[in-house]
């Protein structure tokens, strides 16, 4: 190892160190906070049954998840990431009938119960933790401060000092004591971020969701997206039910009665019969190009035959802006992810021209650690909004269906960037028979 | 489609019902054209077009006029790649005209092209906002999209009841706005005029 490469090393221990130091303060902060905290809520949850408690849990619940979001934070921060574990808060109404439903959801939620025992234990152990660095590297430094020569001063004044074992009454003593210092100092750097990362990791058994919470949020979001399954899917029938009794259908029945009356009129008035039958073929060609734009939308021919990067490279062709597309897609997705990747991406692309008033945008379509990911971005106004929009908010619902996502970076004034994301197999690509 | 196609006099050398079968079918036969379905089995994907495609890299300017239920401009811009002429694609209604479609094949037998309106109308609409097709006149937008399905500047005239003077006066404007020097080809016209609306210039000479 070079002198460079030591001295980086050193560099970046020491400076762990210190961060986790730094963490250690802000810990015993959060212990003196939860000690606070507990108190509050314990006399809140007991008021109660006096009517206070009813106003007061709801104004200090906010104050705990602040504390206890404060050291997930800095789990996080520590390299142990923890998810929230609270159930959303239900619609409330105004008034005291409010405040006694924010109660109930507050105290029924098990989350609630576990930051409690958080706060109990961390008013020690978040001290002890988070105390521990700072003593160390105060200990450390005072010892090399007395050693460098602070200890004469002590000893003329008619202190008897000790340092750790170690008398600081002669210069050899002093060395020791140095020495001793030392090894103080290099206990500091090596442990100070284990002992940040070992509150990090009691955090998260007490601040994680809980295997039951997880389970019990999973369940939610699987019946939610059910639902929005089976509501799509439905409509979707619907129109196409609609689509082909008002069209195909309808046509095909003018087709055979003006057949029918072309047989008639055969041999009596082969002019009116021509006409007829010169009707019946146009008739057909609408029938058809209705088809067409029928399957189109149930699922393109294109996504069909080549697969979703030339399905988008297609819709890109036929938009009126300029769309670049990148794809890195070695293969075939399994057919629902990649319809529904397409319509998400042909619905953005549509939104773009109509309410972005964009005229270039590009799409870079990869597949990465098991997940398609999609990055729509365009030269327009910006200011979307998936909240006001029912156009992306449907987007989203049928993304989450997959378990994916639509992220939306669209600041007033532009430029837009939409990121969509799928998790989902990537099969071998279909091998040419040529 | 064969009693059609025998019906106006044409000699079916091979009716072949796969994509290997095809290709093969077309490299040896090397036929004066062969009309192609896009999805054919074993995949029932774009095995016609990618035959057809195989097969003009194997066997440069062999004439193909492709089918289909739907149509793309990717794969037309496909199929246009190579400009070298004799290359159709045609949404399957067209057969329903039998004199028209019959004359398309016709086209791309001689070493025309025949481009379906529909994607001819996609394109225009495609790009109509940008340079330098924008600065078309209305009509001379129609010559082009008439020139782009393959008909010829007598074709043009009739369809547009105007003198053919009236034509070559369009298309001389329309290759003097896009850029392109006029050759005596109708063919490479068309082919140059497509690339260039796929955004890819061709060398017309």
């Amino acid at each position: 190892m070079d002198v460079a490469t030591a001295t980086g090393l050193t560099g970046r221990a020491l400076s762990r160190a210190l961060y986790a130091t730094g963490r250690g303060v802000l810990l015993v902060a959060s212990a003196a906070l939860s000690l606070a905290l507990l108190v509050a809520t314990v006399l809140a949850t007991a008021f109660i049954s006096l009517g206070v408690g009813v106003l007061l849990l709801p104004l200090v619940t906010p104050l705990v998840r602040r504390v206890t979001g404060l050291c997930r934070d800095l789990a996080g921060r520590a390299g142990v990431p923890i998810a929230t574990p609270y159930l959303p808060a239900p619609p409330t109404e105004r008034g005291v009938v409010g405040w006694v439903q924010r109660c109930r959801s507050i105290l029924t939620d098990p989350a609630t119960w576990r930051d409690l025992l958080f706060l109990l234990l961390n008013v020690f152990v978040g001290f002890v933790l988070g105390l521990l660095p700072v003593t160390l590297l105060v200990y450390s430094v005072e010892g090399l401060v007395l050693s460098a020569g602070f200890w004469m001063l002590m000893r003329e004044s008619g202190v008897d000092f000790w340092y750790g074992f170690t008398p600081m009454d002669t210069w050899p003593h002093a060395v020791l004591g140095a020495l001793v210092s030392l090894v103080v100092f290099a206990i500091w750097v090596a442990a100070s971020p284990g002992v940040v990362a070992g509150h990090a990791y009691f955090a998260r058994t007490l601040l994680g969701p809980s295997e039951r919470a997880e389970i019990a949020s999973r369940m939610r979001h699987l019946s939610e997206t059910r639902s929005d399954v089976i509501n799509i899917q439905a409509t979707e029938l619907r129109r196409i039910e609609r689509d082909l009794h008002d069209g195909a259908q309808a046509r095909l029945v003018a087709i055979g009665m003006k057949l029918g009356a072309a047989t008639r009129q055969l041999r009596t008035n082969p002019d009116v019969a021509e006409t007829l039958l010169v009707d019946a073929r146009n008739a057909t060609a609408s029938a058809l190009e209705e088809l067409r734009c029928l399957i189109r939308g149930i699922h393109p021919p294109v996504l069909a035959e080549r697969g979703l990067e030339d399905a988008i490279r297609a819709i890109a062709l036929e938009s009126p802006i300029d769309v670049d597309v990148t794809a890195d897609v070695p293969g075939r997705l399994a057919a629902p992810a990649e319809s529904a990747v397409y319509f998400a991406l042909s619905e953005l692309l549509t939104n773009i021209v109509k309410h972005a008033n964009a005229d270039r945008a590009s799409i870079d379509l990869r597949h990465e650690d098991g997940a398609l990911r999609a990055v729509v971005i365009d030269n327009g106004q910006g200011g979307a909004d998936a909240s006001l929009g029912t156009g992306l908010r449907g987007i989203e619902r049928r993304c989450a269906t997959f378990d994916g996502t639509l992220v939306l970076s669209s600041p007033e004034g532009g430029p837009t960037v939409a990121i969509l994301e799928l998790p989902c197999a990537l099969y071998s690509p279909r091998t040419s028979s040529f | 489609m064969v009693q059609l196609l025998e019906s106006y006099d044409f000699e079916i050398v091979a009716a072949v019902d796969n994509g290997p079968a095809l290709l093969d079918a077309l490299v040896t036969l090397r036929p004066e054209v062969a009309v192609v379905d896009v999805r054919l089995p074993p995949t029932f994907t774009d095995e016609g077009l990618q035959a057809a495609l195989e097969a003009r890299r194997r066997c440069p300017g062999l004439p193909i006029l492709v089918l289909s239920q739907h149509v793309e401009q990717l794969y037309a811009k496909e199929l246009l790649a190579d400009a070298s002429g004799g290359i159709g694609y045609l949404l399957k209604d067209r057969v329903l005209n039998s004199d028209q479609f019959v004359d398309a094949i016709r086209r791309v037998a001689d070493g025309g092209t025949a481009m379906d309106p529909q994607v001819i109308s996609q394109l225009l609409a495609g790009r109509s906002r940008r340079e330098p097709l924008s600065t078309l006149t209305p009509r001379e937008r129609e010559v082009l999209k008439l020139m782009a399905e393959g008909c010829s500047n007598t074709a043009i005239a009739q369809r547009l009841i105007v003198s053919q003077g009236a034509v070559a006066k369009y298309t001389t404007s329309i290759f003097t706005k896009l850029d392109l020097t006029p050759a005596d080809d109708s063919n490479r016209r068309v082919l140059a005029v497509l690339a260039y609306l796929n955004g890819t210039r061709a060398d017309v000479s």
